[in-house]
């Protein structure tokens, strides 16, 4: 075999074991899509989203009071957490000095780290036992310190791609700092921003954890912030631990309903990003 | 560019045939020389300037005239970008750069008045031009929002005025709630000066405004500082001789970190005092 032969075969055979490792690594995603919709879709129908959950026995209901528990929870965690983030992402760029972004940095990347029934024990330890009972409060506020450390990070390093002769720009014409941050830093990174928000926010939806301890469970509609509510994560992981057939099936389609919305969330913010780069490249 | 003849010849050269307020101008140029008499807008005196340990300026004594313009020109690393950004104290941003000295506008300190009011009389352009991400309009209208000089009809006038003293209304008149990001590279130039116009400065700072831009972008750029020098007192830094002699009243030629020598255009270009300024204007190094 002469030397270009020779190179040509081990050129040929790594791009196909690049390209088997690769599909291999997205394999449980597209198994885990494809399961849920071969089990579950054929569940989904409009009572699913619209009704409330029926005693086991009866069949039709839905799971409506979770798909409303979620959105409310999420709300909650963005409420607490987005305006905290990207508050603290905005000090971390626009105005630390070395000794205490360090600090928060590092403390930042350990809170992500830190397991999600952990960050539960956490809220119900501040929350939930001070107050004497579960509530959505609570399962916001543990969603919300999942979300904390993830807004942080992410508008640093957005806002740390505004290039510096754009806050030159603003100072040279007499801009205060905090003005230039605000009309001038903060709407170049915007779109990264917030595709960083929807992210975490995506992120955090399927988090079942922090839910145990906090934001418990409810079978009917949620009757305010300081009540248990319900949400899919947890309706999914109780409906599938039963012993009932049918809840087993809700608990599919109930799961489908929860990627469906996270896959959404992500190629819809994606995309956006995409463009925006896009338009900053080309000018 | 060989000897200072032939520089003497660039000098007297019409930089834009095309124009004839260039014209006007050359003859009005050979006509009068410059005029000593000018009032002096910026006078620096013995500025040293810092980085950290490092000294990048040694004792520099300047003369800004008004209403006139002024290139510093020389090497790269020469210090003239650095003694630019001192008179509207951009050189802040960077930590632990000092400046020492004493820089007056109008025989008021610099270092003295606060920031804000400073950058409103002074203002910048960059070598690289930099829209803010807003439509056009926004980006000219900024400066005038910041301090609250105008607003309403009052403001559109006054962006419509900025943008026709940087020679862009025409080009944008229809589109000015467009993003200024759809601009050329050398319409985004002018919008940069057209935004520092906008506030209305007494001095107006350029730093290599043309080196990121194609020749008939800088031929606008070098035409419309004629009109702006009616209007307030201009300092240009340049790598490109050709530049300094085609707009300058006064140059300064910049080396390690000293002012070699300043004088009229003409004297540097064609009868200069140091042997350093020969050697550079006659490219023996630089």
């Amino acid at each position: 075999m002469n030397r270009l032969t020779w190179r040509k075969t081990v050129n040929t055979v790594m791009s196909g074991v690049t390209a088997l490792c690769a599909l291999v690594a997205v394999a449980p995603l597209l198994f885990v899509l494809g399961l849920l919709v071969v089990k579950g879709a054929s569940s989904l129908n409009w009572a699913f989203f619209t009704k409330l959950p029926v005693p086991v026995g009866e069949t039709g209901g839905g799971i409506a009071n979770a798909i409303a528990g979620s959105g409310q929870l999420l709300l909650l965690a963005a409420l607490f957490g987005v305006p905290l983030g990207v508050l603290g992402g905005i000090y971390l760029s626009e105005f630390g000095g070395w000794g205490v972004p360090f600090f928060v940095r590092y403390a930042a990347d350990l809170l992500v780290t830190v397991p999600s029934i952990v960050i539960g024990i956490f809220a119900y330890a501040v929350v939930v036992l001070p107050v004497g009972h579960f509530s959505a409060l609570a399962g916001g506020f543990a969603l919300g310190v999942m979300l904390l450390p993830i807004v942080v990070t992410n508008t640093e390093q957005f806002l740390r791609t505004v290039p510096v002769w754009l806050r030159e720009g603003s100072l040279a014409l007499g801009a205060g700092h905090w003005k230039t941050i605000v009309s001038v830093v903060i709407p170049g990174a915007l779109q990264g921003i917030l595709t960083g928000i929807l992210l975490a926010l995506a992120r955090v939806a399927g988090e079942t954890a922090p839910l145990i301890f906090t934001a418990f469970n409810n079978a009917y509609w949620n009757r305010g912030l300081n009540q248990p509510i319900s949400s899919l994560p947890y309706m999914i992981w109780i409906y599938g631990l039963s012993a009932y057939d049918d809840w087993h099936r809700q608990a599919w389609a109930a799961a489908l309903v929860l990627l469906g919305f996270v896959l959404l969330v992500n190629v819809v913010s994606r995309l956006v990003l995409a463009r925006g780069m896009a338009a900053r490249r080309a000018a | 560019m060989t000897s200072p003849a032939a520089a003497k010849a660039k000098v007297t050269e019409n930089p834009n045939p095309q124009t004839t307020q260039g014209v006007a101008r050359e003859v009005a140029r050979e006509l009068a020389p410059v005029r000593t008499e000018a009032g002096i807008k910026i006078r620096a005196r013995d500025v040293n300037f810092y980085y950290g340990p490092k000294q990048v300026l040694n004792q520099v004594s300047m003369d800004v005239r008004e209403r006139k313009i002024t290139a510093l020109i020389g090497p790269s690393g020469c210090g003239k970008t650095t003694f630019l950004r001192i008179l509207n104290r951009m050189y802040e941003t960077v930590k632990q750069a000092r400046a020492e000295g004493e820089v007056k506008l109008d025989e008021e300190s610099i270092f003295g008045i606060a920031l804000p009011y400073l950058r409103r009389r002074v203002g910048m352009v960059f070598q690289k031009p930099n829209p803010f991400p807003k439509s056009i309009f926004d980006n000219v209208a900024y400066g005038p929002r910041v301090h609250g000089i105008a607003s309403g009809a009052k403001l559109t006038e006054l962006v419509e005025q900025s943008l026709r003293g940087a020679a862009l209304w025409d080009e944008v008149k229809d589109s000015l709630h467009k993003s200024a990001f759809s601009l050329s590279g050398g319409q985004q130039q002018r919008l940069s000066i057209a935004r520092a116009l906008a506030i209305d400065p007494e001095v107006l700072l350029l730093d290599e405004p043309c080196s990121a831009l194609d020749p008939i972008s800088t031929a606008k750029i070098e035409e419309l500082l004629f009109n702006i020098e009616e209007r307030c007192t201009v300092v240009i830094v340049t790598h490109n001789m050709a530049q300094a002699a085609r707009v300058a009243d006064y140059t300064g030629f910049f080396l390690m970190g000293r002012l070699v020598e300043f004088n009229d255009t003409k004297t540097i270009f064609t009868t200069p005092a140091k042997k350093e300024t020969e050697d550079y204007i006659t490219g023996r190094f630089g």
